[in-house]
Parts: structure tokens; sequence; C-alpha cells
């Protein structure tokens, strides 16, 4: 159950930082804006300068590269799968040979090119999570979407969904290890046998967990009616966002990294 | 003056064809008055939780009417009033706070009513402070212990500053730290804040607390009077499958076996110390 503990939503890090005093629609406007960059960016001076943007922002943000860069490790397989499939899968110009392997150099540059921007794609979108409290991301997002609910998107519905499942994944996972402690007691075993013969140990683990959390879901939403809960008609918020000048500031020198880079690289 | 919730000939039963099934509430008459401490005693599936649901028109009534402050329930229009003026607190603590730091679950229920965001502010600060938990405002709730959960819980209610507060079961998860903080809680909401309270509870030390003590039955109520009035009647309460507070069955076993100077009506250890002190 090591792993469950580490999954840690949002992995975002507290701080005083100019990056995390920003209004949180600035900051995901801008990463909104650096991924379209790592998309009209053709040159490896071009991804060069998108490090570069990131590498300050981290600076200004004071959060440690090591954490930054802990983002990667996870998608570490489909980072080294991209770079092979490039690699060996691209015709053109071969310039060695393994076996059955041809390495051409097109692929070589594409491999390369298509990892920088993966990693750039990654950092960029943890810095986001890394340096806004999930609370004030879904409160942003609710904010941007808001001018979308005239044609059909559910803002508030979508935030409150985000909330509750920011507040509820840490009493399920309590539950699933409460379950699983129980089973284990009674002689379950999750350790060994095949994956067919571990996946078959979970059910035990599943049934009452979805069980419980059906029950969870009808109880609350019977208390948030209590509560006087009507959807997002008529509400008002007890944190308001204030986009600031320093928040329009930061977004349009961002955006005008983003055209200078973007359109010359 | 009216009272603040009144029961009129209720009944309820939650499949539609009522004569199939056994009816959840029968005949119910009953008053809530402004400022009272109600406690409802009964034994499980005699329908303390559906009587507590009719309070803030989460159910309505089959046939009978409800009125919160001369509010029928069954007036949709007005729904959101009685919704504000009679909170309700549930027994799983867990399921019921919403937000991911107790300051926003506190603010939830004012946010629902449209309040200003300064005055929610305010409500927040005043109603953490009621309870105890201002100093955790920041924390989320999985990080709070049962008893705090259910304090968080009863801020989030006064915030919305009800005239009476409903609370179904609110210990019965707890130990017994969480239950005492809980009952001081709900003490001080009933004779600081004036607010009224239903407590629903199997625990008879708490129903001793209350000024009126409400014993339901297979959808009726079948005993009402204070706390030392129903207490006394052991048979009665023996035949409904419920106990008397452990003092009281001591006293009574006491009495049985000849001790006749002892009265059948107490309810505290104070009481027995100084009625045993009287023996010289
Ligand atoms: N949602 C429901 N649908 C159908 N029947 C229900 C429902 N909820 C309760 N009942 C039935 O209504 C009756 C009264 O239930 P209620 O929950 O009010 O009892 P209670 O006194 O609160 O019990 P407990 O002490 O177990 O909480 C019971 O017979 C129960 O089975
Ligand atoms: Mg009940």
């Amino acid at each position: 159950m090591a792993m469950m503990k580490n999954i840690t939503i949002g992995q975002y890090v507290p701080g005083e930082s100019i990056v995390h005093q920003l209004d949180p629609r600035t900051k995901i406007l801008a990463t909104f804006l650096f991924i379209a960059l790592l998309f009209l960016v053709e040159t490896f001076t071009g991804y060069a300068l998108g490090a570069l943007m990131l590498f300050v922002i981290v600076l200004l943000s004071r959060i440690p590269v090591k954490f930054v860069l802990r983002g990667i490790r996870p998608l570490m397989f489909i980072i080294v799968l991209t770079l092979c499939l490039h690699f060996f899968m691209t015709e053109g110009r071969v310039i060695l040979q393994i076996w059955f392997l041809k390495l051409t150099y097109e692929g070589l540059i594409r491999g390369l090119m298509m990892v920088s921007r993966l990693i750039l794609l990654i950092i960029g979108s943890s810095l986001l999570t890394l340096t806004t409290s999930p609370i004030l991301l879904t409160d942003g997002i609710e904010s941007l979407l808001k001018p979308f609910r005239a044609v059909g998107v559910p803002a508030h519905e979508l935030a409150m969904m985000m909330t509750i499942a920011l507040r509820f994944i840490p009493t399920l996972v309590e539950e699933t290890e409460k379950i699983m402690k129980a089973q284990m007691a009674r002689g379950a075993d999750f350790e060994s046998g095949n994956i067919f013969h571990r996946a078959k140990s979970l059910i035990p683990i599943l049934i009452p967990l979805f069980v419980s959390a059906f029950r969870r879901a009808d109880e609350l939403a019977v208390a948030m009616e209590a509560r006087g809960y009507r959807g997002g008609e008529g509400r008002t918020r007890f944190r308001v966002l204030k986009f600031t000048r320093r928040d329009a500031a930061a977004l349009i020198l961002v955006a005008g990294l983003v055209i200078l880079v973007g359109f010359c690289f | 003056m009216d009272a603040l919730i009144r029961f009129v000939d209720v009944s309820f039963s939650y499949s539609s064809d009522a004569e199939h099934e056994l009816e959840a509430l029968a005949d119910i008459n009953l008053d809530i008055d402004d400022g009272e401490f109600v406690a409802v005693l009964g034994h499980n599936g005699s329908g303390k939780s559906t009587l507590a649901k009719h309070m803030n028109a989460l159910l309505v009534p089959t046939s009978g009417k409800v009125y919160v402050a001369g509010i029928d329930t069954q007036n949709a229009e007005r729904l959101w009033e009685i919704r504000q003026m009679v909170g309700m607190v549930f027994q799983n603590p867990d399921n019921q706070l919403v937000a991911t730091t107790v300051e926003e679950d506190v603010a939830f229920g004012p946010e629902n009513l449209g309040v200003p965001t300064p005055e929610i502010h305010r409500r927040v600060d005043e109603a953490l402070a009621v309870v105890g938990m201002s100093d955790y405002r920041l924390h989320s709730p999985h990080q709070l212990s049962g008893g705090q959960k259910q304090r968080v819980a009863i801020a989030g209610m006064i915030a919305m500053r009800p005239r009476c507060v409903v609370l179904d079961e609110p210990t019965a998860m707890l130990d017994p730290v969480g239950r005492r903080e809980v009952m001081q809680t709900v003490i001080k909401l009933n004779r600081e804040e004036k607010i009224t309270i239903v407590l629903i509870t199997h625990a008879m030390e708490e129903a001793i607390l209350a000024d009126r003590v409400i014993v339901m039955e297979e959808g009726r109520i079948v005993m009402t009077g204070t706390p030392r009035e129903v207490f006394s009647k052991v048979e009665t309460l023996a035949k409904l499958r419920l106990d008397v507070p452990e003092i009281t069955s001591l006293a009574n076993r006491l009495r049985q076996r000849g001790f006749d100077q002892i009265p059948n009506n107490i309810l505290t250890i104070e009481e027995m110390v100084n009625v045993l002190c009287q023996f010289g």
C-alpha cells in the first residue's frame, strides 16, 4: 500500500513566491500558451528558449529543481518508447545499424524533437500544479469555463465534482487500506501469483469499496441538499479570485515571448 | 406564540402504495418551541430519522402538514428559507463535509444562500469560534478526528444562522472524547446561542440533558415528557426495547432489593451520591 500514499494529488508545494501568488487563471492561461508554443516551434533553438523560459519560472517559484524534474519519472517509459519509435521507424539516411534496427538521421532528429517537446510539456504543466493549490486550480477552471456556460459547458458542476473528488480521495484511500488489512487478516494474499491471480484477489476489496462509495455519495447528496445546495445558480463565493495588474503583466509577457519564439524559431 | 416546528397529523410512508407498506410515520402531532432542547429516542427503525428529515423539508408528509416558523414545508417556493432556518447534522462525520478545507466547508452553506463574500468571512470566523475549531481552519477534513469533524459540521450549520439544529445521532460513530466535545458544543448552542436543538440519540446519558424527551416506536410518538418523567417509567421503556441511564437502572435495582428510600427518578451520579449520603 506504500504506492497509494505516494499519490499526492496535484503535488502542490506551498510557497509565497511571486509565481505562487499569481491568479490561478493567469497560470492556467500561461500554461496553455506555453503548450501552444511547443507545437509552433520546429527547431532545437526554439526548444532551448522554451526550456530557458521554464527555468526562469522555476527560479522565480523557488521550487527545488529536483521536485520539478520528479514529474518526468513516471512518464520515463513513454519518453523512451517515443524516442525508440522515432529513432528506428523513420525512413531516411541510415547512420547506424544494429542487427535489423536501422537508426536514421531523420529519425534521430525527429526523436529528439518529440522528446524535447514531451519533456517541456510535462514540466510546464507540472509547474502549474506545483505552484497552485488544487482548490485555487478548481476555482480558476470554474471561472475560465464560466463564459462557455451559454454553450452548455457545466462549469460549476465540473468544479464541484473536482472539489468532491479532492475531498474524498484521501478518505477512500484510507478505507481501501482498512479493507485490505481486514481481508489480509482473513488470509487474503495480494502479493503473490500471476497477474490474473492478483487481479482476482482485488475483487474482495473493490466490492466493499464500491458499496461504501455509493453509500457515501448518497449521504453526501442529502447533506448538501440540507445545506441549501441547489447548483451554481445564485451562489456566492467564499474566495473571490482577483486578477491584478501583476497578472496582466505576467500574461502579456508570456504571450509576447510565445509569439516571438513561436514564429521566429 | 406559535411553535417553531409544528407537526399536524403527519403520516409518511416511503413507498407510494401506502396500504402495503408500513408507515414510517403515523399520526404525528408535535410542537417544538423556540429555544427548546428536545431529545428523540427510539429503537432502530422506529422512524426517528424520518421524523428529522421532515423538519427541513428533506421529506414532506404523505398526509398532514409540517410547519416551520409557520411556513408549510410543502411550499416549494420557500424551501430555501426552511433549509436556512433548520440545519441538519448527520451521523457519519465523513459524509457531510464537502470542501477540502475546514473554512471552506463552513462557508458552503452561506455560499449556497448567496450571502455576500465579506459577510461569509465574518460568519465563518464566528461559527468556527463557537465550536472551538478556529485553529483548524486550513486543515483538510481527513486530518481531523471524528469529534472535530462533527464540530465542523455544526459550524457549517451555525454559519447559516439557523433557528434550529437537528442532529441525527451525531455521536454514534465517535469515541468518548468526541462524544463529549460534540455534546458540549450542542449544549453551548442551546444555552448561549439560543438555538433550538432536536437531538436524536441512542445514548440515554445524552437524552437527560434535554428539556423534553420524545420516545418513538413504529412511527408513532409513544411517550413524551421531561427526562425525569420518561426515565422513571422503566417497565414501559423496557417494553420499547430501550434502556434507562445506567445510574437510573442502578437506583431501580436497589429499590427492588428493598432500598425504598431511593427515588425512581434519579438521572445523574451526583443525585445518587446525594441520596446515598443521606443514608448516613
Ligand atoms: N429510504 C428509505 N426507503 C424505504 N424505507 C425506508 C427508508 N429509510 C427508512 N425506511 C424505513 O422507514 C422506517 C423508519 O426508518 P428511520 O430511518 O426513520 O428509523 P430510525 O429510527 O432513524 O432508525 P435508526 O435508529 O436505525 O437510525 C424503517 O422501517 C425503515 O426501514
Ligand atoms: Mg436513523
